[in-house]
């Protein structure tokens, strides 16, 4: 059976963390800059629960699920340097480390998306104050948009993001042809389009 | 020259969330190195990413954080993406697997004016991943079927009822889509294809004898 309840977007609480988005940057720019350990130990204690709990839904048992955990704020120390706010906010940069990361350990495949960083392309974008602001905005909008979703756009939304599973393994969990699987994909995208583009 | 064909927004979301089969995957990962409007398109999906994370209820974590020093110099500043050479072709994620340049590939020859140069994948995957280099005028074989499909131009164009597609452009078609892409008149094509099964050559070698045998 599947049980997506935990992540669908109806299921949301408010992020339990007191600590703003703009104090995890701070953070992280702390451990960048100064490799400031105790900024360090702030973030493994705000990410490190959410993280165990992705590994775990990407299939990883609670022991796995704690080592990844360790090693994800582990690069998130030795790689700190390459994080820029201007391309996106900490957990944005969090979470990608965690995602190639469990591709790399539980799927055991190359990782073929980069992390995002500071030196190339994207020629866009003089930093603007209030750059946090515009984050946070900008997950409230996306945080509508996936909890407008019908129910089955959100599970399959889900499955991808969330479980790590193929177009071809959602097609397989579901039953459903992969042409569906593919079209509600396609539907979810044109709703939730608007809400990732940025404010500017 | 602009990039007219884009991979589908369900791939461009799957390869945000970091779920497609490693095959494709690297696929997109080339095509994003050609194309700004995906690598941006995909750095956005990743924000869809990142909300359902934040949904996550935490789960308890046993252990404290690990150890780590402050020690000058220990920060990771470099790129982990190998740049392209100088006069090189090769997007900058393959250039590790096949080197800067795809004049310099070791291609095998397939049949008349095909070649190809398969890329390895890890162990557990499924799939197939290779580089087809055809004439200018021969039919581009299809191979895989069934499953989910790639296909990246690196270098000349082909067409196909669909339209021309050139350097850069990524074909991404369903299953049950009938095309037979024809190579460029004039410099032929170097294309990286992706399929999540296996390849069929039964029906590739099929495909290549075909006009020989007149059937």
């Amino acid at each position: 059976m599947v049980s997506v309840s935990e992540a669908s977007p109806r299921a949301y609480r408010p992020v339990i963390s007191t600590i703003t988005s703009r104090t995890m940057a701070d953070l992280l720019h702390r451990v960048a800059e100064r490799r400031d350990v105790d900024a360090f130990k702030k973030l493994f204690q705000s990410f490190a629960p959410r993280v165990k709990s992705y590994m775990m839904r990407q299939g990883a048992d609670a022991n796995t699920a704690e080592e990844l955990a360790q090693e994800t704020l582990l690069m998130v120390w030795r790689k700190a340097a390459l994080y820029s706010g201007e391309k996106g906010s900490a957990t944005t940069w969090i979470f990608t480390i965690a995602r190639n990361l469990r591709i790399d350990r539980l799927r055991r495949e190359v990782v073929w998306q980069p992390l995002p960083e500071n030196a190339d392309e994207e020629a866009s974008s003089d930093p603007l104050p209030d750059e946090e602001l515009d984050a946070r905005e900008r997950r409230d909008r996306v945080r509508a948009a996936l909890a407008e979703l019908p129910a089955d756009q959100s599970e399959v939304v889900t499955l991808s993001y969330i479980e790590g599973l193929s177009h071809s393994e959602i097609a397989e969990r579901l039953g459903l042809p992969l042409g569906t699987v593919k079209s509600r994909m396609r539907l979810a995208y044109s709703k939730i389009r608007e809400a990732v583009e940025d404010l500017r | 020259m602009p990039i007219k064909h884009h991979p589908d927004s369900a791939n461009l979301m799957s390869c945000a969330a970091g779920s497609q089969p490693e095959a494709l995957a690297a696929v997109m990962a080339a095509h994003i190195a050609m194309c700004p409007e995906c690598a941006a398109e995909v750095s956005k999906l990743e924000a869809i990413g990142v909300a359902l994370f934040e949904g996550l209820s935490p789960a308890p974590v046993q252990r404290s954080a690990p150890v780590v020093r402050a020690r000058a110099g220990e920060a990771n500043h470099g790129s982990t993406m190998p740049e392209p050479g100088p006069g090189g072709d090769v997007p900058a994620p393959l250039v590790g697997r096949i080197g800067h340049r795809l004049d310099d590939i070791a291609w095998k020859r397939l049949g008349p004016g095909i070649w190809h140069y398969p890329l390895s994948l890890s162990k557990g995957a499924e799939g197939d991943l290779r580089l087809l280099k055809v004439a200018p005028g021969k039919a581009v074989p299809e191979h895989g079927h069934g499953g989910a499909e790639l296909t990246l131009l690196l270098k000349g164009s082909y067409h196909d009822a669909i339209g021309e597609f050139q350097t850069g452009d990524v074909a991404d078609l369903d299953a049950d889509v009938e095309h037979q892409p024809i190579a460029g008149e004039t410099e032929g094509c170097i294309c990286l294809v992706a399929s999540e099964r296996k390849a069929r050559f039964k029906s590739l070698f099929a495909r290549l004898v075909q006009p020989l045998t007149g059937m």
